[in-house]
C-alpha cells in the first residue's frame, strides 16, 4: 500500500453519492507555471497588472468566439441532474466539484459583467465580482476537472463543463496564471518534439533496442521504423509508449500487428507525440500549432495514411479536431479516414482474417476494459455511432478467452474518468487523483471479487499512467493495468521471414 | 377602471416588446457566435436527420435528463407538458375564430394546469430536500418557481372558485391588436394572474429561462458526428490559415 498523506476512500460495492462537504478540496491546487514555460506559449510570465479587467475582456472575447461558452453560461437551470455525476465530486464530496458548482464559479462572474440581471441584482441571481478570492477558487477548481464530459451526457441542454474549464484556463493563462504541468509540457513539445522531452537519437536507440528484445523473445525480426520516408502509414503515438510500462507493451503490439499486416509504417521524430495538451488549456492557437507538426511529418515522410496509437484526449483532438486544425488531408489516400485509430486498423485486419491469434497466450489473465473518457464521449471508431465501445471489445474477445465488462453504469458513455485526465496527471495533485479514481476503483473491485478479473485494459496513456500510480493506494497491484495492444502482441502468431528462419536454425545449431 | 385597463394594456405591450426583442437578440447572438470545433457528445448521430431526431427526443422527451435523474425528469416533464397544454388552452383568448384543435384541447388544459402545479411542487421540494440541489439554488431559482406556482394557482382559482368574465378578457386582448382598449374586469385574482404573466415575459430573456432557445444551439447536441468526413472551420479560425 502506497503511503498517503490524506485519507484514501474506502471502496464500496456501488459508488454512493456523498453528502456535500463545502471546502473539502479547497486546498488542492497544482504548481504554478514559471515565466520560462509561459512565454513560449504566448502568455505573460506572471499575474499582469490590471488582471481583473484583462480577464473580463478575455472572457468577452471567448464568449464571442465559442458558441458553447455563450449558450452554456445562459442555459443552466440548476436542475441538479449533473450534481452526482462527476468522479471528483463522488470521491471528494466537495460541492464545487459538482459540475454545476464548478460552472457556477465562472457563471457568477459572467452574470456580474455580462448580464443585465447580474449588473442590477447581483445577490438575487448569484452574481459576484471577479475578486482575487474568486480567481484563487478558479485556479483550484478548474484544475479539478479532467474534461471527461460525463456531466454533458446527463445535462438536459448538453452543457459540457469541459468547455467551461478550458475557457477558464485560457482566461487564466492570458493574465499570467498558468499551470506548470501543462505549460511546461507544451513548451517541451515545441522544443524537443514530445511531452517527455525524448530527443530524436534517443528514440532511434529505444526502437532498436525494442527490435532486439522482440527478436530475442520471438525469433522474428519485427521492425520498429522511424523517419522512414515512403512508408504507407505514419503512426503517431503518445511518447509514454516509447519506454514506460505498461505503455511500451502496447507499442510492441502495434509493431507485431503491422508486421503481420504487411503494411509499411513509420514513426516520426518530428511528430513523436500524439497527445495535444493545447486542448487541456483551452488554447486553439497552441492546439493548432501542436497539430501542425503531424501535417508537416506526413508531408515530409510522404505517407498515405495517418494512424494514432492508444491515447484518449489525443484521439479526441485527432478524430474531432485534426481535420479542422491541420487539414485538409487531400494529399493522403482518400480510401481511408484521416486519421485512423490503431484499434480501427487492427479491427479491420481481424475482420479480413489477416491476423492469427493464439488466445491461450492470454489465459493467465481475466480481462475487463476501461472505456477512456474522451474516446467514449468525444470520438468514434468505425462507421457507426458507438464503434468506440464495440471495436476495442471485439479486439479483446479476439485475443482473450476471459473477458467481463464492469457495471453498465460505469462503462461506455457512462464511463468514469481514470481520475488523471485533462492535465491533472501530476504528482502535485495526487490527493485529487486518488480520490477521483474511486468510482472506477469501486467498479473494478466489484468484477475482481465477483468474476475473478485480474487485469484491466485501457487505450489511453493517461489512464495507464494514472492507474499504475493509484491502484496500489486501493490495495491492488500496479501491473493490473495493461495496454489493449499488449493483448494483441501476446496472442498474435507471427510469420517469420525467410531470413528469420535461417537465424532460428543457427540458434538451434548453437543449442545443439 | 380606465386607469387599470390602460396600465395593463401598456404593461402587455411592454412585456411583449421585451420578450420578443430580448429573445430575438439572444437567438441572433447564439446563431452568430461560431462553434469552432466539433464537440457533439458521442455516441452522436452521423447525419443531419439523425441530429434532428436527437433534438426532437431532447425537446419532447427530455432524453438526457431521463438518463440523469428520474425524479427531476418526471417532475420536470409533468410541469413542461402541463405548461404546454395550458398555453394551448389559453390561445382561445388571442384568436378569433378559435381553431378546432384548440377547442379540442380545452378540457385537457385544465388538467395541464394541475399537472403544472404538481410538477413545480416536486421540483421545488428537491431544492429543499436534496443537499446538492439546495447548495446550487440561488434566490432567483426559488423566485422563478414561486412566480410559476402563483400563476398556476391564481389561474386554477379563477377556473374553480372565483370566476371572472372571460368574454371581457378576450375582448381586452383582441382589442390590444388594434390599439383599441376594452375594459378589463377588475377582479384582483385576474389582475394578479396577468401581472405575474407579464413579469414572466419580461424576465424571460434575462434569466435561466433562456434554456428554451439555448438547447437548440447547444453544440454537444446539435452537431453531427462527421469531423473526418467534412472539414469544419469557423470564420475566425480560417483567418489563422492565411
Amino acid at each position: 500500500m502506497a503511503k498517503a498523506t490524506f485519507l484514501v476512500p474506502e471502496l464500496t460495492q456501488y459508488t454512493e453519492v456523498p453528502a456535500i462537504t463545502p471546502g473539502a478540496m479547497a486546498h488542492s491546487s497544482p504548481f504554478f507555471s514559471k515565466p520560462d514555460f509561459q512565454e513560449p506559449l504566448g502568455y505573460p510570465g506572471e499575474l499582469v497588472d490590471d488582471w481583473q479587467n484583462k480577464a473580463i475582456d478575455k472572457m468577452g472575447e471567448l464568449l464571442g468566439k465559442y458558441r458553447s461558452l455563450q449558450v452554456y453560461m445562459d442555459a443552466c437551470v440548476k436542475c441538479g441532474a449533473c450534481t452526482d455525476k462527476c468522479h471528483y465530486f463522488l470521491g471528494t464530496s466537495d460541492p464545487k466539484n459538482m459540475p454545476v458548482g464548478r460552472q457556477d464559479l465562472m457563471r457568477k462572474v459572467y452574470r456580474r459583467y455580462f448580464t443585465v440581471a447580474g449588473k442590477l441584482f447581483p445577490k438575487l441571481v448569484g452574481a459576484e465580482d471577479f475578486t482575487k478570492e474568486v480567481l484563487d477558487d478558479w485556479y483550484s477548481y478548474f484544475h479539478q476537472c479532467s474534461q471527461c464530459r460525463r456531466c454533458s451526457v446527463f445535462c438536459p441542454y448538453g452543457i459540457d463543463t469541459a468547455e467551461i474549464s478550458m475557457a477558464a484556463r485560457e482566461i487564466m493563462d492570458s493574465i499570467g496564471v498558468g499551470q506548470k504541468y501543462c505549460n511546461e509540457i507544451i513548451a517541451k513539445v515545441y522544443k524537443v518534439g514530445n511531452n517527455l522531452g525524448l530527443p530524436g537519437p534517443a528514440l532511434v536507440d529505444t526502437l532498436e533496442g525494442l527490435e532486439e528484445d522482440v527478436y530475442d523473445d520471438t525469433g522474428v525480426r519485427v521492425r520498429y521504423p522511424i523517419d522512414q520516408v515512403g512508408a504507407e502509414v505514419l503512426l503517431v503515438t503518445p511518447s509514454a509508449d516509447f519506454f514506460a510500462e505498461p505503455h511500451v507493451d502496447g507499442l510492441i503490439g502495434y509493431g507485431k500487428m503491422f508486421h503481420e499486416s504487411g503494411v509499411t509504417w513509420t514513426l516520426s521524430t518530428h511528430a513523436s507525440e500524439a497527445a495535444n495538451f493545447g486542448m487541456f488549456i483551452g488554447s486553439y492557437d497552441n492546439m493548432r500549432r501542436i497539430s501542425q507538426r503531424i501535417q508537416e511529418a506526413a508531408i515530409k515522410l510522404k505517407v498515405k495514411r495517418i494512424v494514432f496509437g492508444e491515447c484518449g484526449h489525443a484521439w479526441r483532438v485527432a478524430y474531432s479536431f485534426l481535420n479542422t486544425l491541420a487539414g485538409p488531408w487531400d494529399f493522403l489516400d482518400p480510401r481511408y479516414p484521416v486519421p485512423q485509430h490503431i484499434c480501427e486498423f487492427t479491427y479491420d485486419l481481424i475482420q479480413q482474417g489477416k491476423l492469427t491469434f493464439d488466445k491461450s497466450e492470454n489465459d493467465d489473465k481475466v480481462m475487463t476494459f476501461h472505456d477512456s473518457c474522451n474516446v467514449a464521449r468525444a470520438t468514434r471508431m468505425g462507421d457507426t455511432p458507438g464503434g468506440q465501445f464495440e471495436i476495442p471489445r471485439a479486439i479483446i474477445r479476439a485475443t482473450c478467452n476471459n473477458f467481463y465488462d464492469m457495471d453498465e453504469d460505469t462503462i461506455r458513455d457512462r464511463t468514469f474518468c481514470c481520475g488523471g485526465g485533462g492535465g491533472l496527471l501530476t504528482d502535485d495533485l495526487m490527493e485529487l487523483r486518488v480520490k477521483g479514481a474511486k468510482p472506477r476503483m469501486d467498479a473494478l473491485n466489484n468484477v475482481i471479487q465477483e468474476k475473478g478479473v485480474t487485469h484491466m485494459a485501457a487505450i489511453c496513456a493517461i489512464c495507464k499512467t494514472q492507474f499504475s500510480k493509484v491502484l496500489p493506494y486501493y490495495g491492488m497491484d500496479m501491473s493490473q493495468i495493461i495496454s489493449l495492444h499488449q493483448l494483441v502482441g501476446d496472442a498474435i502468431v507471427l510469420t517469420p521471414d525467410p531470413e528469420d528462419e535461417d537465424a532460428n536454425d543457427d540458434d538451434d545449431e548453437d543449442d545443439d | 377602471m380606465a386607469f387599470l385597463t390602460n396600465f395593463y394594456a401598456f404593461l402587455f405591450y411592454f412585456a411583449a416588446l421585451v420578450f420578443v426583442s430580448g429573445v430575438a437578440f439572444k437567438i441572433v447572438q447564439y446563431a452568430r457566435t461560431p462553434a469552432p470545433l466539433k464537440i457533439p457528445t458521442t455516441p452522436a448521430p452521423i447525419t443531419s436527420t439523425g441530429v434532428t431526431l436527437r433534438m426532437v427526443r431532447e425537446v419532447v422527451l427530455f432524453e438526457s435528463l431521463f438518463r440523469g435523474n428520474k425524479w427531476t425528469w418526471i417532475f420536470g416533464w409533468i410541469f413542461h407538458f402541463g405548461l404546454l397544454l395550458v398555453t394551448l388552452r389559453h390561445l382561445r383568448y388571442f384568436i378569433e375564430p378559435v381553431w378546432f384543435p384548440i377547442e379540442l384541447v380545452q378540457p385537457f388544459g385544465i388538467y395541464g394546469g394541475m399537472a403544472m402545479i404538481v410538477g413545480l411542487g416536486g421540483l421545488w421540494a428537491r431544492r429543499f430536500l436534496v443537499d446538492r440541489v439546495r447548495y446550487i439554488s440561488a434566490p432567483s431559482d426559488h423566485l422563478i418557481l414561486a412566480l410559476l406556482v402563483l400563476i398556476g394557482i391564481s389561474g386554477l382559482l379563477m377556473k374553480f372558485v372565483f370566476h371572472t368574465d372571460i368574454v371581457e378578457i378576450k375582448a381586452f386582448f383582441m382589442g390590444l391588436y388594434a390599439y383599441d382598449f376594452q375594459p378589463l374586469p377588475a377582479d384582483p385574482l385576474l389582475l394578479l394572474h396577468l401581472l405575474l404573466v407579464a413579469l414572466l415575459l419580461i424576465i424571460f430573456p434575462y434569466s435561466k429561462l433562456l434554456h428554451a432557445p439555448g438547447l437548440f444551439f447547444s453544440p454537444t447536441r446539435n452537431q453531427a458526428d462527421n469531423p473526418r468526413e467534412v472539414r469544419h472551420i469557423a470564420p475566425w479560425a480560417k483567418k489563422l490559415e492565411q
